[in-house]
């Protein structure tokens, strides 16, 4: 296993780096997205808590695979080129927001809907209520699950590997195919991703100590 | 105890079975050759593919297995029983054709099998049939004329983990290679433009021209992987019949025929990429027609 990482360091460096990348900006847009759909899930306009859910529930329950070979095969056939690491980081946004949509939802919902009838009498506006009152609340409740989601996603970008993303996992596939030494490579990719999402629980777990989770 | 000694006898006795049953090989240690001598009409078992585009594949409207191998293993079979014999044909694949060929139940495999030093310790070849090798697929519009024109700047697909893609490095170390995980999903990914040409044996990308024209191989094969029909070991009239056989109807335009009706369209006899081993030159195009025109009304 060290051969392979002395013989194969700059490939798997490379791959590292890719999925690290990755994994940043699909974290960063799906929170965006995942927390925006989430709070529109809610709203009390039908049409738009209609459409937050369509979203959520469509992407939610397709397999990313799909989502990914849509953006690499299907829009560059129609539309405008998109390279396999593209493809992939998209798919894998889209895969994730919904995921935290439902978290988000689900946190926002625990909160007691006398809380924004209360707000609402005090002539408070909807927004307004949901950025003081309700969301910082519902954080506390959401950031668990939120931070397991963040893992899986660092996970689920090996998905790069099937679109010629040049993850990890790609240059894994292509150091166990070369070298046949199979076993090996697997274990070392698969540490090679702890050192990803170990720091990432860790960071999850001092965020959620910051913020009184554990405190109820 | 007991119980134990006498399910210890039961068991060596039935090794003892399995191993002599291994033994008798019969089927294989028959000379073919005398068969085909000797019976009224004698039957050739062929192994084919059934799962390969163009070369063996069953085909549902027909219910049978059809391809260039089948008919090149048809003709052969006529060649060599003067028109008395019968081909038949069991489906094998890469991994049971050896075994198969080896325990008699097959005669001869034209399986897209490329004829290898590390095959032949095993089974005897006849000479080429078809000159399989690594090429390229194009889109017809493309300007890639052969593995030469490829510069740093083009993008190649190939296939995960096989041959073609370590060749590709090594014969092109300047251009990009992006490995897919299988034919299909390299094929769509040359149909949505992530590579300029997709790489692996030719006879699998003239398989994928037939199903989706707009495409064409560009230049000759750059490796060289024959094809040959594989027979046991120790059929030497056998192997001499076939070869023998091979030759005349290389030589007497059914080979050409058989060529046209399943390559005419994707790969033609002209064509400076043609897989062709015919021994007429049938690249005429004269007989080109002559094979069309020819065709049923």
């Amino acid at each position: 296993m060290i051969s392979l990482l002395q013989q194969y360091w700059p490939l798997l460096l490379e791959g590292f780096i890719n999925t690290l990348i990755a994994s940043m900006i699909a974290l960063v847009f799906s929170l965006i997205i995942g927390s925006l759909m989430g709070m529109l899930q809610v709203t009390s306009n039908k049409i738009v808590s209609g459409l937050a859910n369509a979203y959520v529930e469509f992407f939610r329950n397709i397999p990313l695979l799909i989502i990914v070979m849509f953006f690499y095969v299907v829009i560059p056939m129609y539309w405008v080129g998109i390279s396999g690491f593209w493809a992939g980081t998209i798919g894998l946004t889209i895969y994730t927001s919904s995921f935290i949509a439902d978290n988000v939802r689900a946190g926002i919902l625990t909160v007691p809907k006398g809380q924004m009838e209360a707000g609402l009498s005090q002539g408070m506006k909807q927004m307004q209520i949901m950025r003081y009152v309700i969301l910082p609340q519902a954080i506390r409740i959401v950031l668990p699950p939120l931070g397991n989601q963040f893992i899986n996603l660092v996970k689920n970008s090996s998905i790069l590997a099937m679109v010629a993303g040049l993850d990890l996992m790609y240059y894994g596939d292509f150091v166990a195919m070369e070298t046949f030494n199979t076993l090996s490579t697997y274990v070392l990719v698969g540490l090679i991703y702890l050192v990803i999402t170990l720091p990432l629980t860790y960071f999850t777990r001092k965020l959620e100590d910051k913020l009184g989770v554990h405190n109820n | 105890m007991k119980f134990m000694k006498r399910m210890a006898g039961r068991l060596i006795l039935l090794m003892v079975a399995l191993v002599l049953a291994s033994c008798g090989q019969s089927a294989a240690e028959v000379d073919i050759a005398e068969r085909i001598e000797e019976e009224e009409t004698p039957v050739l078992t062929w192994g084919v593919k059934a799962d390969t585009n163009l070369f063996g594949f069953y085909s549902i409207e027909s219910g049978q297995i059809e391809g260039f191998d089948v008919d090149i293993a048809k003709a052969l079979t006529d060649e060599m029983t003067d028109g008395e014999g019968e081909a038949e044909f069991v489906e094998v694949t890469s991994k049971t054709r050896i075994p198969l060929l080896k325990n008699g139940k097959i005669d001869g495999i034209l399986a897209t099998m490329t004829i290898t030093e590390e095959r032949e310790k095993e089974v005897d070849f006849s000479d080429s049939y078809f000159n399989g090798g690594q090429s390229l697929l194009v889109p017809e519009d493309s300007e890639i004329d052969g593995i030469e024109d490829l510069t740093e700047n083009d993008t190649v697909l190939a296939i995960k983990g096989s041959n073609s893609t370590q060749t590709m490095r090594e014969l092109a170390p300047q251009v990009e290679v992006l490995d897919l995980e299988n034919y299909s999903e390299g094929f769509v990914a040359l149909q949505s433009g992530q590579g300029d040409t997709l790489t692996t044996d030719n006879a699998i990308l003239l398989g994928m021209i037939a199903t989706n024209p707009g495409y064409r191989l560009a230049g000759a094969n750059f490796t060289e992987e024959p094809y040959g029909v594989a027979i046991n070991k120790g059929q030497e009239d056998f192997h001499e019949m076939l070869d023998e056989a091979l030759d005349t109807i290389q030589g007497n335009g059914v080979y050409d025929e058989i060529y046209a009706h399943w390559f005419g369209d994707v790969l033609p006899a002209d064509s400076p990429n043609s897989a062709s081993t015919s021994t007429t030159g049938a690249a005429d195009p004269e007989v080109d027609e002559e094979v069309e025109s020819g065709g049923e009304e």
